[in-house]
């Protein structure tokens, strides 16, 4: 059992926690995720690690309610346990010590994106970022960006934080003002993914980015996670869950993670923060 | 006087037309009076073909005789003795190529039913209730062992017989591994497995869940924390594909993906369990193995109206057990056999709609014994399915060898061992099963445990001097 010590509601449908797992905490890197199930009827969950506190033992995950089992979890107060958390699963990032790197964070997206940025802003790499979301209270973990990144911009569907519009908006915008970034790391939901990578490809700007596709044991076992890249077939459990954004079948992506769309099912490494806040 | 029928005692059925609406064991098992009928067909030869044939040598004609006498508790110490998991084995081992294919009955008539008898002994003593953990003195000499398989189980039992102090490591959030998620309940329930699992868990195995070697802690960190050796039994990892045009398409799967949503996850029983399946009405399993023959009676169970085996050598090549092949024919699954796909079809939504096959001739005898298949011309055809279920083997799992330095492995990934001792070329880290071998069968696994157990056993007291 794995005893939830800390939460917090980020807005009406995020949700922050801190989860007590010391397998976990010892050994995670930024990019990693983790398999959850919060009771013994529930689905296996991935979820991307958001933070860790390697003395306390603890991991963090900001995850979405969108079905069934994150409802269970959703449920849970601090004090009470989730009964699986295993991990940490897939490849740690590989950050390199580039002069400038462009984050942009979808929704839940800016979660994984978060230990990522600060990791290049601990290497003295120049970072900026771009959070989207549906609205202002969509906008997550902004006082942790603003910690790490020179420069720190917002878009919104509604306008009411930062640009009215999408991410790639100012991408483009950034862009045209001549600014070069050495590499972009798009995270978020597939279509914000897909809009980014349609900008960079053809300026040939290096991106990555990070997928989530439907999966079961995270190991390599079942083989549902998989995805084309670069015409080849790759696991995201055990070669991703980062890619090469220029070559990834973004389609094909998309296609697969509406596998289960009628069950409602929420299998996912929780990215997803609905289909309005690229 | 032995009982000369040639037939074995029949081990009672579901009707096919009722089991393939339930997830229910397929076959019943015998009672003790069938049992004992049984018994008496075993000549009790001094040569005894059978246990040479049995990978962890469970002294055969001393067991039946046991039950031949009415003393099951007798007939159940002999096997355990050898065997931790006899419900598991006298259900999933490929008997007729191991202790019953070298039967002397066989030679005239069917075997003695070897495996029917240890099932019958190992229900028949887990029926009555407890079995009574020994007292078992501590040696205080820590192994860690990989997975909670066959393989890792078989070992862990074993070295805790001897008093050592073992930990297994298991990622997912049961144990059993392929008898859990891949193996289905028809088949072999899973309670049963709880029960022999939680035989081992009494002798005092610690157990340790939801941890990856590999991943959440190293093999070299392992040593650091004081275990004085390991034992990986990692089992098969990565599901094959084919490389197939439309193999990602929706309705794709791997064996693997669709066993485990079913049997670990319980999909069959949706929404009450949250993890879903698709099957759709017509499903396409490609391969000939068990694990093609459970893939493809799941599907049936699951609703599918056509199930189809498409495996490109014909009936005599198939290598899974002919009572798999036989159950699945009598549940209606057509057997589509000298076919191999081509290509997967699908509509504008992405949804597989057909399967493209070529048909099949066989040729000379290749590497393997097997004759080659190579593609008749112009017979190109198209299977209209909804579902295809992609059964075609697995290749070891790349965690553990990619975080190990100094273990060699195959160019397939294979651990490679010494096969006398199961010791890898990293010393005090051995392995067994599947991750050795790759796909094989649950009984190889276990010999393979309790071979390194032995061997870890032997080099440990040397340590000790």
């Amino acid at each position: 059992m794995y005893k939830i010590v800390d939460k917090k509601q980020l807005n009406e449908a995020v949700e922050l926690m801190v989860i007590k797992a010391p397998y976990v905490a010892r050994k995670c890197e930024p990019g990693q995720f983790i398999i959850l199930r919060a009771d013994n009827n529930s689905e296996r969950i991935p979820l991307t690690i958001a933070d860790y506190n390697r003395e306390e033992e603890t991991v963090t995950i900001i995850y979405q309610v969108v079905g069934y089992s994150t409802k269970v979890l959703y449920e849970k107060q601090v004090g009470d346990s989730v009964v699986d958390f295993v991990g940490p699963l897939g490849k740690p990032t590989e950050l390199k010590k580039h002069k400038k790197v462009l984050g942009i964070g979808g929704g839940v997206g800016a979660a994984p994106l978060y230990p990522q940025i600060r990791k290049l802003h601990e290497m003295g790499v120049e970072v900026d970022v771009i959070l989207g979301g549906r609205s202002d209270e969509y906008i997550i973990l902004e006082e942790e960006f603003k910690a790490v990144t020179k420069n720190l911009y917002f878009a919104t569907n509604d306008g009411s934080k930062g640009k009215e519009g999408f991410v790639t908006d100012i991408l483009n915008e950034l862009i045209a003002n001549g600014e070069e970034y050495d590499e972009v790391i798009a995270i978020g939901p597939l279509v914000m993914m897909k809009a980014v990578v349609g900008i960079t490809k053809p300026l040939n700007i290096q991106t990555a980015v990070s997928l989530n596709p439907v999966m079961i044991d995270g190991t390599g076992m079942c083989g549902g996670c998989r995805v084309t890249v670069g015409n080849e077939i790759k696991f995201a459990c055990v070669d991703g869950p980062d890619f090469d954004g220029l070559l990834v079948d973004f389609d094909e992506c998309l296609r697969r993670q509406n596998m289960y769309k009628e069950e409602e099912h929420s299998c996912r490494i929780g990215l997803e923060g609905g289909q309005n806040n690229a | 006087m032995p009982n000369m029928s040639p037939k074995k005692v029949q081990i009672p059925e579901q009707d096919p037309q009722i089991r393939r609406k339930n997830f229910d064991e397929v076959a019943l098992g015998y009672t003790l009076e069938q049992a004992m009928e049984e018994a008496t067909r075993c000549l009790q030869c001094k040569t005894k073909p059978c246990v040479d044939g049995c990978p962890v040598n469970v002294p055969i004609p001393e067991f039946i005789k046991a039950v031949e006498d009415g003393n099951i508790d007798e007939a159940y110490s002999i096997i355990t003795k050898e065997n931790a998991l006899p419900a598991i084995c006298g259900r999933v081992c490929p008997q007729e190529s191991q202790c019953e294919g070298r039967c002397v009955r066989a030679k005239k008539g069917e075997s003695v039913g070897i495996g029917r008898l240890e099932r019958f002994v190992a229900d028949y003593i887990m029926s009555k209730g407890n079995i009574e953990p020994k007292n078992i003195e501590k040696n205080g000499i820590k192994v860690a062992v990989v997975g909670a398989g066959p393989a890792g189980l078989t070992c862990a039992g074993e070295l805790a017989k001897k008093g050592y102090e073992v930990t297994v490591f298991e990622a997912l959030h049961e144990l059993g591994g392929v008898l859990l998620y891949g193996i289905p309940e028809f088949r072999l329930p899973k309670s049963l497995v709880a029960k022999e699992v939680q035989s081992i868990i009494d002798m005092g195995v610690e157990i340790n869940k939801n941890v990856i070697v590999g991943r959440s802690i190293t093999v070299d960190e392992l040593f650091e924390e004081g275990y004085k050796a390991i034992f990986v039994g990692s089992g098969a990892g990565l599901p094959k594909f084919m490389n197939l045009e439309g193999e990602n398409l929706n309705g794709v799967y791997s064996a693997n993906e669709f066993l485990t949503r079913v049997n670990l996850m319980k999909a069959y029983d949706f929404p009450n369990n949250p993890t879903p399946v698709k099957t759709g009405k017509r499903v396409a399993v490609v391969g000939g193995g068990n694990v093609a023959m459970d893939a493809a009676r799941t599907a049936v169970r699951l609703g599918a109206e056509e199930v189809y085996i498409v495996y490109r050598r014909g009936e005599e090549e198939l290598p899974a057990r002919l009572e798999e092949i036989h159950h699945a024919k009598e549940e209606g699954v057509i057997f589509k056999l000298l076919n191999n796909p081509t290509k997967i079809i699908g509509d504008e939504k992405g949804w597989v709609t057909g399967m493209e096959c070529v048909q099949m001739e066989l040729g000379e005898p290749d590497d393997s014994g097997r004759r080659r298949p190579r593609v008749k011309e112009n017979s190109e055809f198209i299977l209209p399915v909804e579902t295809v279920v992609i059964a075609i083997g697995q290749s070891p799992n790349p965690l553990i060898r990619q975080t190990t330095p100094g273990l060699s492995v195959e160019s397939w990934g294979g651990i490679i061992v010494q096969e006398e001792t199961m010791e890898t070329s990293k010393e005090y880290v051995y392995a067994g099963g599947d991750a050795v071998t790759g796909a094989a069968t649950v009984i190889l696994a276990m010999g393979a445990g309790k071979t390194a157990a032995e061997a870890i056993h032997k080099k440990v007291l040397e340590l000790q001097g």
